[in-house]
Parts: structure tokens; sequence; C-alpha cells
């Protein structure tokens, strides 16, 4: 089929720029990695309050953190698109009459194929703070986080596409970015949150990604937070890739 | 090949103080035939490049309707795409890549499998003498090369009609002679070409048709020769010690030569008459008679300069200028 011979094409192209310079593929990882270290400590000393059981407090916080990752990790995927804008690439590929979809999906699944190997990696450096995992909830969450990241790869991207310059590219995302991280419980649980907060908390759809992935951790697969992640996160992500993709087609207008 | 009837396309650019409409291109007819090289004509933002854009599927006209290789570029869009090649002014080459890296990837994007894609690839690095660099970075090309991979890029699927955005802009004079001649061959191998350029000798040189555009309409359409002759005559210039000289000079060859184009500028008076030749001796007589010796005097056939000049009204070069 011509999407997937052309988006096997431009994947394999995408990835190889990545694994040119693999150090990004790390330096992205920090935040994390620092949130791990420096951050979880403190997060033990209040183990047994509400959303947070004593003695519990890594395998509440590690799922959540991943989600941290996949939302703060592939955000700013973007940049690399409005290079290959500004040097003609996509307008190079654009006279080919490749898929139109296949040039966007090689981009998110190289970005989602990336983020995967950032999450095992941090999940595997949290084994020794003691972090206890289902390992058929973690492989199950991974599909979960990579449809994570192609959401918030095809948001950069269509902003991309949009403004065509860097400059208001990482505020926008930021913006983005930042809430609805705070408000999906990633770093302190939502059950400490007032009703107002917990109320709006429920239309972020990544609260939701939150809650299954702590599910999944724990194996505890009769949840029914594991269908709703699936669901709303699913939804989200095609919703959002189509709406990249009309930002691509408009470059034509 | 190519036929457009009142191809259009307006921009609306959002600036300070609400959307501001730009007029790129104003509804033009033009017709390109299976063969030949069809060179377009005209100054920075004359609406070449948007023209190409157009043709080639990059961008949807506002209005008029066109049809390329018989496709018809509303609907056909595909067709087109798969059989027209498209050398843009930007390149486009992916520069942290080698040249041979994106020749390949570029035939796999018009279907031919990655083995034929190889073949492609080392077919044109031999064509266009690339081998000597086409395994680095293109990043680490110099212009001349960086524009041979565009070229390579944009004809690797062998189409039959080859768009062509100003090749040669900004290239040292031989590789500009070099690209010449690759593009002549191309001709002799059948290949149709629509040739954008600023460049008079350029068109000169290489076009069997030239269309001349400002300001988004084609003003005049014709063979080198036709437009040639169309401006009526050779030209002569004279160069005087001083602007006053020349301002006099303008004045009597005004009422001496009948019927003659004249324009100073600065210490110079260009004259438009029919056999320059023949004229000159005596008109350099007459002036000398004036006391309005000339301090050097040329004659050159009509160029496409003069076609340009006499149908926009302005020369090409001072527009560059600007
Ligand atoms: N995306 C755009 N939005 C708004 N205006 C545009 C856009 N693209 C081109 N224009 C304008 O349209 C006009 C024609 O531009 P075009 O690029 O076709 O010129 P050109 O003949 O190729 O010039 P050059 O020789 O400098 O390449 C110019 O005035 C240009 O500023
Ligand atoms: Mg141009």
């Amino acid at each position: 089929m011509k999407i997937l011979h052309d988006t096997r094409l431009m994947f394999i192209r995408n990835m190889q720029h990545t694994l040119r310079s693999p150090v990004f593929v790390f330096v992205s990882m920090f935040q994390p990695l620092m949130y791990l270290i420096l951050f979880m400590p403190l997060l033990n000393g209040l183990g047994g309050v509400p959303g947070l059981p004593a003695g519990k407090t890594v395998d509440v916080f590690i799922p959540g953190l991943l989600v941290l990752q996949a939302l703060f990790g592939t955000a700013f995927v973007g940049f690399s698109l409005i290079d290959d804008i500004r040097t003609g690439v996509i307008e190079r590929f654009l006279v080919t009459p490749v898929n139109r979809s296949a040039i966007l999906l090689g981009r998110v699944l190289r970005d989602a194929i990336i983020l995967l190997f950032q999450c095992i990696l941090i999940t595997l450096v949290a084994i020794p703070f003691g972090l206890s995992i289902n390992i058929y909830g973690f492989l199950l969450s991974l599909l979960l986080y990579a449809l994570i990241g192609i959401t918030m790869a095809s948001l950069s991207y269509g902003f991309a596409l949009i403004y065509k310059i860097e400059d208001p590219l990482a505020p926008t995302l930021n913006t983005i970015a930042l809430p609805v991280s705070l408000l999906s419980g990633i770093i302190l649980p939502l059950a400490l949150a007032p009703v107002w907060l917990q109320d709006i908390s429920k239309i972020n759809p990544f609260s939701y990604a939150v809650y299954a992935t702590r599910a999944l951790f724990a194996g505890s697969f009769s949840s029914i937070d594991i269908a709703e992640g699936f669901v709303v996160i699913g939804v989200l992500a095609i919703l959002v890739f189509l709406w990249g993709l009309n930002s691509l087609k408009k470059m034509a207008s | 090949m190519i036929e457009t009837k009142g191809l259009r396309k307006t921009f609306i650019s959002k600036g300070r103080g609400g959307n501001k409409k730009v007029e790129a291109v104003r509804g033009i007819d033009l017709t390109v035939r299976r063969g030949e090289i069809f060179g377009f004509l005209g100054p920075n933002g004359a609406g070449k490049s948007t023209t190409q854009k157009m043709l080639s599927t990059l961008l949807c006209p506002t209005g008029g309707e066109a049809k390329v290789l018989g496709y018809d570029l509303a609907e056909q869009q595909e067709q087109i795409r798969q059989n027209v090649g498209c050398v843009s002014q930007a390149g486009g080459a992916d520069l942290s890549s080698t040249g041979i890296e994106n020749l390949v990837l570029m035939a796999q994007l018009y279907g031919v499998d990655a083995l034929t894609a190889k073949k492609y690839a080392s077919e044109f690095v031999e064509r266009l003498q690339m081998s000597s660099f086409i395994e680095r970075p293109a990043q680490s090309y110099s212009g001349g090369q960086k524009r041979r991979l565009d070229i390579a890029l944009g004809m690797i699927h062998h189409p039959q009609l080859l768009l062509l955005d100003e090749p040669t802009a900004g290239l040292d004079p031989q590789s500009r002679a070099y690209l010449w001649g690759e593009i002549k061959k191309l001709k002799a191998d059948g290949v149709t070409i629509f040739l954008t350029t600023q460049y008079m000798d350029e068109a000169d040189k290489l076009c069997d048709t030239i269309a001349i555009i400002d300001n988004g309409n084609i003003v005049v359409t014709g063979t080198p020769e036709e437009l040639k002759s169309s401006v009526g005559g050779d030209t002569i210039v004279f160069s005087f010690q001083s602007e006053e000289t020349a301002r006099k000079a303008e004045t009597f060859l005004t009422e001496k030569v009948q019927g003659a184009r004249i324009q100073t500028k600065d210490n110079t008076v260009r004259l438009t008459i029919k056999d320059g030749e023949k004229m000159m001796p005596e008109l350099l007589r007459s002036l000398d008679a004036q006391n309005l010796e000339a301090q050097s005097v040329m004659l050159s056939r009509p160029s496409l300069d003069d076609v340009f000049l006499k149908y926009t009204g302005r020369s090409l070069r001072e527009d560059e200028r600007k």
C-alpha cells in the first residue's frame, strides 16, 4: 500500500536524522531524571496522604513521570520541521506524488519510537529506587505513552506548519503542555487538590492517561481507568494528527 | 505540454493594519510546446516562482485554469506530480544527508524500488559529474555542486517536462556555462523545459520561446528573434564628457533623426534606429560639427534588454538595483 511504503521511507529518513546526533535523545531525558533523583525523595516523606500510599510513592510517581516525558519530550519536535520547511525539503517532498499523511506519519512514528526508548530507560533507572511493575501492564502502557507522544508531536508539527518560524513555537507549546501536565496529577496526586481543581482535571485528557498507566503498572487490569485512558488518548491522537495534516495541506493555499 | 488560461494567484498576507492583498500573478495565458525550452523572464517579484509553484501543484491557483502534460491542474494533481520534474529556487536538498542519500530517497518517493532508485541515482551522478562530492553531506557543497544536485533531484524520475526556477542564479560563469550545456543536452533528449530566469543572456542563448512577465502579467511572448526584431532597430550608445553635453546631444539628435527612440541617462545617450551601422559615421560627423564630441560610441544589435525596456518601460538592471 502506498501510504505504508511512503511512511516507511519517511520514517527511515527521519530516524537517520535523529541518529546522526543521538546525544539529543539523552539530553531530553534530563528533566525526568532530575525529577526522579531530586524530587521523588521529597514525595517519600509525604507517603500516607490521599492518593499516595506510604511506601508505594515510586509506584505512583513513575507512571506519571513518564506521561510528563511523553508531553515535554515530544513537544518541541516542530523545530526540526521548520528547518525542513526553510531549506525547501518539504516542498521538495510535496512536488513528488508522496502520500501527504506519510510525510507527517514518518515523523510522529519516529518521535514515538524515540520516546519509548526513553521511557524504558527511565523505568530501568527507577527500579533501584524500589519501583515494582507488572511487566504486561508496563508493555501495554508503552502503547499509551506512544499515543501521547504522537498527540504532542502532531500538535508541535501543526503549529510549526502554521507559524513557519521558530520564535512563537516554544512559547505556544509550553503554554499548552504546562497546564495539562499540572492538571493531570503527575507531580502530586490530584486527591490532594481542592474540588474545583479536580473538576477541571476531569476535562484534561491527559489525566486519564495518568490514571490508566498507574493501573497498568500495578497490574489492575480490571480497572475501568485503563479502557478510559486508551479511548480518550486514542481519539485525541487521531484528531490532533488530522489537524496537523490539515495544516500541511493548507500550505498550498 | 503546458497550457494556461487566465491563471491567477492572489496572496492575502496578514500585516499590520489588516490584511493586504498581493496580486502575484494576474491572469496569464501561456502555451509551452513539446520539446522546447520555454523561457519565463522577469525581474524580482514579477511572479515567476509563484507561477512555477502553481504549475507544480505546490500552490492552489486563485483563478484560471491550466493543463500540464494534458492533465488538469485542479483535478489530476497526482498524475502531474508523477510526471513533471521540478527544481525550485530554494533547491530543497536535505543538507545533512549526502547527495546520494538525497537522490535515492527522491527516486523512491516517485515509486521505484530501492534497487532501481540506486541505479537512477548513479546514472545522474555520472551524467552531472558529481562523483567527487556525492558521498559527502550536502551542506559541504559549493554553490555550483549544490545546484547540480538540485537539478538531479528534480529529474531523477526522468520526467518529460522539467520546471526550473532560476537554475543559474548566483553561480560563477563557469558553472553557468556548464549548466547551460546540460540543459541543452536535456532538450536534445526530448525533455520539455520551462525555465524561469532573470538573465537576458540566459534566455537568449537557451530558449526557443520567451515570455516576459512583469508585475504579474505577461507583456510579450515570442522567439528571441521575433522579440528582438520587434524592437525595431539597432542601438547606438554615445558617451559624452558631461551630462550637460549629453543633454544637448539628445536635443540635437532628436531633431536630426526623426522617428528614433532616444533616452539619456547620466552622460550617455541611447539611440534606437534602423540601420544603425550605416547611420553611425554620419551621426558622429554631425555631432562633431556641433561641438558635441562623443568620447565613445557603441553599436549593438537589439538585445533582450532592449525588448524588456520596450515592453515594460524599465531596464531589467535598474530593477535589480533597487
Ligand atoms: N506566500 C506569499 N505571501 C504573500 N506574498 C507573496 C507570497 N509569495 C510571493 N509573494 C509575493 O508575490 C510576488 C511575486 O513573487 P514571486 O516569488 O513569484 O516572484 P519572482 O518573479 O519569482 O521573483 P524572484 O526573481 O525574486 O524570485 C512578490 O511581490 C512576492 O512578494
Ligand atoms: Mg522566484
